[in-house]
């Protein structure tokens, strides 16, 4: 069984295709081991039943020698992406009991391609969160112990929590993971895996939970960086029902792999040495300049000088969309309702017991930057420092192809920590978040461990639509690193 | 020009500017393709998008692009080339998505001008804007003591608003607005402009000032569909405002609805709790762009509207102004008359179809759309009056036939045998043996009763069934009688 | 700007949240932490640049205009909380 779960998804891929191994057996495999941690509490719902039968048809699809992409591939999905006949929760009290007649596009993708669907995995509600502590289903931990912090439970980031401490657990063979401002690569970079955010408009949003739609993107989160180009090209394509995809057909990512950056322009933005960063961020960062280097890149020393204002920026236009995405939860189509007199009392308390304590702090700060009067000042000024964050990374692109940076500021932390202060929360995300506002693809690559043995990711930022060069940069970049530890709470 | 409403401290004007929601005339929704009909059973007109459903995403219908871009031309308006669908955000629960996309700060549409004709000369009314956006879909108040009912089939149907300046000044402008933005709209096929069925609908905002004075403040009255409701709601809300006014008290802004039964306006909310809609641009949606080519092909194809119409047919069928201006107020109206008048006599098929048919279809309750006489029918009977084929008499019991079985002139004429005599011969005949049979009537006539020549051109018309050409039966008569 | 008790359960019942009397002091400081950290936006010249409006600059896509959806009010009404033969309800809302 052990040999199974170790398996990555293109050996696993692989192994299916010459007969090695049969889909039930796998998928039986990750159904046993996601039982066994089920205290990491990284799946909200899981659907043993019909991963039997996809499964099952999968095998005879591998039997008849007509293999689809991802043939018998066990697969968690982030319970954002409503999945039909399934409960989807966005982990949020407000959409109990909620079973979407629908299918998201981003998921009807990887079964179409023959996907199996180990079931729903964890989150911050309504993806708002680093940590994964914000959801109504209860905290996700991960699989990894600090050295020095005796029994502690570690958080996994978020809010793609549950898919990337299911990934590092090895409770499914890869996860579908949302990113708004981080939200798939700082937890890839807690949980030492691979998370990849695609493009702004790569992947179809429909059929995602909206937090905030100028911003929200679907990706993989896989153990390996060819997994991850693996899973985002079923993922990825145009879709008429997303008025914000793009109408670009979905390339063969994984071809991009050559393990060739020479000549490779790498830059390296002074902005990003943020005060009081960890000397050992510091340090993993000026070793993978290094790895890139050594492979043949040219580091280039570039300026994105408006980088400090990217959390701020976000800070009010991600609440901003989200107020207003959020609205359809008041009890009257689906989800959770508390009854009361009046129809504003209806709203009042569905909402009130419905949204936990940070979604509720983003709603009300989104009203409030929205409001009459304030437009101007927050949102409108947001809207325009955001089109200077965008104009930074397009100066920088005229002489670079990929910007290398951290991940994130710090390695994971003890469930509980920062919970009382919400900005030092937010300050998680801020080498992820510039990429977000300005729309790039960028990909977070686990490289090494901290001093109390957690893993460090560092980040590579493509151009818009680039993410081959992406691809190819993460894929030397993980060889050269040649990450291997296995977290000591996994399997 | 402005009717000017007398109070206890003097005149007052009335200030009105209107905004119109038309509903785009289109199968699909504005941002879902689900259908827009009228009518259907609750929530069966309903996708996915237009519930809300979590993950919904707004794909707009280019057909609404286009029939807004069609209005602005039709009315003189400057048409954005590039325009932003915004979010206007509240809670309300026939409002599934908690915002109306709306089109807010750059609408599809600017500034344009509509000419109304009132009895005493036409007055151009200014236009600030038309925006597309979503409908709301409805509730029923009525069915449950504690609740209501919702159902979404208009939920996303895509409206036009149309905002006119505070320009008109009086119910009857407000009115003559109305029914003109409505006859454009028709024209042009963008709007079926039914108001019974809510596919038009009005809110006024009304004020009142001394004249020359500046703008007082504004109530709004909100959906008015009928636009005598819409005068009686102006009308009143002037009168209460005056009232307010004159007594020293001030005007609160306010939203106002208006109650047809009793014939006032009342409050549905006022300023401390106006809605803050926190407009944004909707970022599941890009800005709409379009292109010079895209909006001439459609200027290309705009049809001849009703003030264009109305100038030929004065022009070229020298039709009165009254006349040509009651053709053309409805399309369908003006093709019909069309089609009646191709190659026939122009005044005599616009009085034709202006009394008679109307009357007639009055009479029964019926539109033109309903009506058992043909254009192509009306057209042949006007053709036998030409021709003097029948007579304008005779010509009235056929019509009377058309109209009853909905048979063309021709075969009821040969069917009847109702063709008018013009044969010297036959009505000489006639005429002789009217005076034989009358001649105590020809001793009195020859006395000076002129009268009375009257009373033989109706026997004589009477002896031929109406068929005996008219000017030929004066004629010979006057010539035997005077012999 | 700094957010008093007022302002804050103006906004919340904007936003339709019930914050109850003692979760809005807290509400209070930790609103106005947020925004005052959002505030260093004040320190970047943004004289004559154009809010963002799209990241990727492509043109918003039409689509046909035809009926290809609706027609499954049971799919539709399915996860209602309260419904009434075909249709939603709610309280009974007073205008
Ligand atoms: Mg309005
Ligand atoms: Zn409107």
């Amino acid at each position: 069984m052990t040999d199974l779960l170790s398996l990555d998804l293109a050996a696993a891929r692989d192994a299916l295709r010459d007969g090695k191994i049969s889909s039930l057996e796998l998928t039986d495999a990750y159904l046993g081991a996601m039982e066994a941690a089920s205290d990491l509490n990284c799946y909200i719902t899981t659907t043993p039943d019909k991963a039997r039968v996809m499964a099952a048809a999968a095998d005879q699809r591998l039997a008849q020698g007509d293999a689809l992409p991802l043939d018998g591939l066990p697969l968690g999905i982030k319970d954002l992406f409503c999945t039909e006949g399934i409960l989807t929760t966005a982990g949020s009290h407000i959409l109990d009991g909620f079973a979407p007649t629908y299918e998201s596009t981003v998921t009807s993708q990887l079964w179409r391609d023959g996907a199996v669907m180990l079931g729903k995995l964890n989150m911050d509600e309504f993806a708002m969160g680093s940590a994964n502590v914000n959801s109504y289903y209860g905290p996700v931990e991960s699989p990894w112990k600090s050295r020095d912090g005796g029994n502690a439970r570690l958080v996994p980031g978020g809010s793609s929590g549950g898919s990337a401490s299911a990934v590092s657990a090895r409770l499914a063979l890869a996860t579908t993971g949302t990113d708004t401002g981080g939200s798939i690569r700082q937890p890839g970079s807690f949980c030492g895996i691979v998370g990849m955010k695609p493009t702004y408009g790569r992947c179809s949003r429909w059929g995602i939970v909206a937090f905030s739609s100028s911003l929200d993107q679907a990706g993989p989160l896989t153990r390996t960086v060819r997994d991850a180009a693996i899973m985002l090209r079923s993922m990825a394509g145009h879709d008429p029902k997303d008025s914000t995809s793009a109408n670009l057909p979905a390339p063969d990512f994984e071809a991009a792999l050559t393990g060739d950056v020479r000549g490779m322009r790498i830059g390296v933005p002074k902005e990003y040495r943020i005060d009081g960063m960890p000397a050992e961020i510091e340090a993993l960062w000026a070793r993978g300049i290094e790895m890139m280097r050594d492979a043949g890149a040219e580091i280039v020393d570039i300026s994105l000088p408006h980088t400090k204002y990217a959390l701020p920026t976000y800070y009010i236009i991600a609440p901003a969309e989200a107020s207003s995405n959020l609205a359809r939860y008041d009890g009257v189509r689906y989800g959770l309702r508390v009854e009361g007199e009046t129809l504003d009392d209806m709203y009042a308390k569905t909402r009130g017991e419905g949204f936990g304590a940070e979604v509720k702090r983003r709603v009300l700060i989104g009203a409030y930057v929205l409001s009459a009067g304030y437009y101007d000042a927050y949102y409108l000024k947001a809207q325009r420092v955001r089109a200077l964050i965008k104009r930074d990374f397009d100066e920088a692109f005229g002489s670079v192809d990929a910007i290398l940076t951290p991940t994130a500021p710090s390695d994971a932390f003890a469930i509980g920590e920062n919970d009382d202060d919400p900005i030092k929360m937010y300050l998680n995300d801020v080498f992820t978040v510039p990429s977000s506002l300005a729309g790039l693809p960028a990909i977070s690559v686990p490289v090494g461990l901290s001093g109390r043995g957690l893993p460090l990711g560092l980040q590579l930022i493509g151009k818009l639509f680039d993410e081959a060069t992406v691809f190819r940069a993460a894929g030397v970049l993980e060889t050269a690193a040649g990450f291997s530890v296995r977290p000591a709470g996994g399997q | 020009m402005a009717a000017l409403i007398k109070g206890e401290t003097g005149d007052w004007e009335l200030v009105i500017g209107l905004e119109v929601h038309a509903q785009v005339v289109s199968e699909a929704k504005l941002f879902s393709s689900a259908a827009t009909a009228f009518g259907a059973a609750p929530n069966s007109q309903v996708s996915l998008v237009d519930a809300a459903m979590p993950g919904m995403l707004p794909v707009i219908n280019q057909e609404c692009v286009r029939q807004a871009v069609k209005t602005g031309l039709g009315i003189n308006a400057k048409i954005n080339r590039l325009s932003v669908f915004d979010r206007k955000n509240y809670f309300y629960p026939d409002l599934p998505q908690g915002y109306q996309i709306s089109q807010f700060l750059q609408p599809v549409v600017g500034e344009g001008v509509l000419t109304i004709v009132l009895p005493d000369g036409e007055k151009s009314i200014g236009i600030e804007r038309l925006h597309l956006e979503q409908d709301a879909g409805k509730s029923l108040h009525d069915q449950h003591p504690r609740k209501s009912y919702i159902d979404l089939n208009r939920s996303g149907v895509a409206l036009m608003e149309i905002v006119s300046r505070p320009d008109l000044r009086s119910a009857a402008e407000a009115a003559a607005y109305v029914r003109k933005l409505r006859s454009i709209l028709r024209y042009l096929g963008t709007c079926d402009g039914n108001m019974q069925e809510g596919s038009l609908r009005c809110d006024a905002n009304v004020s009142v000032r001394k004249p020359g004075a500046e703008l007082g403040t504004r109530c709004e009255i909100k959906n008015l569909n009928s636009i005598r409701f819409m005068q009686m709601a102006i009308n009143h809300e002037a009168r209460r405002q005056i009232e307010v006014i004159e007594g020293g008290g001030k005007i609160d802004q306010q939203t106002r609805l208006y109650d047809a039964n009793r014939d006032e306006t009342r409050s549905m909310r006022s300023k401390e709790d106006a809605h803050d809609y926190r407009y944004f641009p909707d970022p599941d949606l890009l800005p709409l762009i379009l292109t010079e080519d895209y909006i001439a092909d459609i200027a290309a194809e705009l049809p001849e509207l009703p003030d264009a119409k109305q100038a030929r047919f004065i022009a070229e069928y020298g039709l009165s102004e009254e006349d040509a201006s009651q053709l053309v107020e409805e399309r369908e109206t003006a093709a019909y008359y069309e089609t009646v008048a191709e190659g026939r006599d122009k005044k005599l098929a616009a009085n034709w179809l202006l009394s008679e048919l109307f009357g007639a279809l009055n009479k029964v309750g019926k539109g033109l759309a309903e009506s058992p006489v043909s254009a192509k029918f009306l057209g042949g009977l006007i053709a036998l009056i030409s021709d003097g084929t029948i007579s304008g008499r005779i010509a009235k019991d056929v019509f009377a036939e058309m109209f009853e079985h909905g048979r063309d002139a021709d075969s009821i004429v040969e069917a009847k045998g109702l063709r008018q005599v013009s044969d010297a011969g036959a009505i000489t005949d006639l005429i002789e043996a009217v005076i034989a049979a009358n001649q105590d009537k020809v001793v009195e006539f020859k006395s000076g009763k002129d009268k009375l020549f009257g009373f033989f051109v109706g026997q004589v018309m009477q002896q031929s069934q109406g068929k005996a050409n008219p000017q030929l039966v004066n004629q010979v008569l006057r010539e035997k009688l005077n012999a | 700007m700094s957010l008093d008790k007022a302002t804050v359960s103006n906004i919340a019942h904007l936003a339709r949240i019930k914050v109850d009397d003692d979760q809005l002091e807290t509400m209070v400081g930790e609103l106005n932490n947020i925004l005052s950290w959002i505030e260093q936006l004040n320190e970047v010249d943004t004289e004559g640049v154009a809010p963002l409006a799209s990241v990727t600059g492509h043109p918003l896509p039409l689509r046909a205009d035809g009926i290809a959806d609706g027609g499954y009010p049971e799919r539709v009404l399915l996860n209602a909380p309260d419904r009434v033969a075909d249709f939603y309800s709610v309280p009974k809302v007073v205008e």
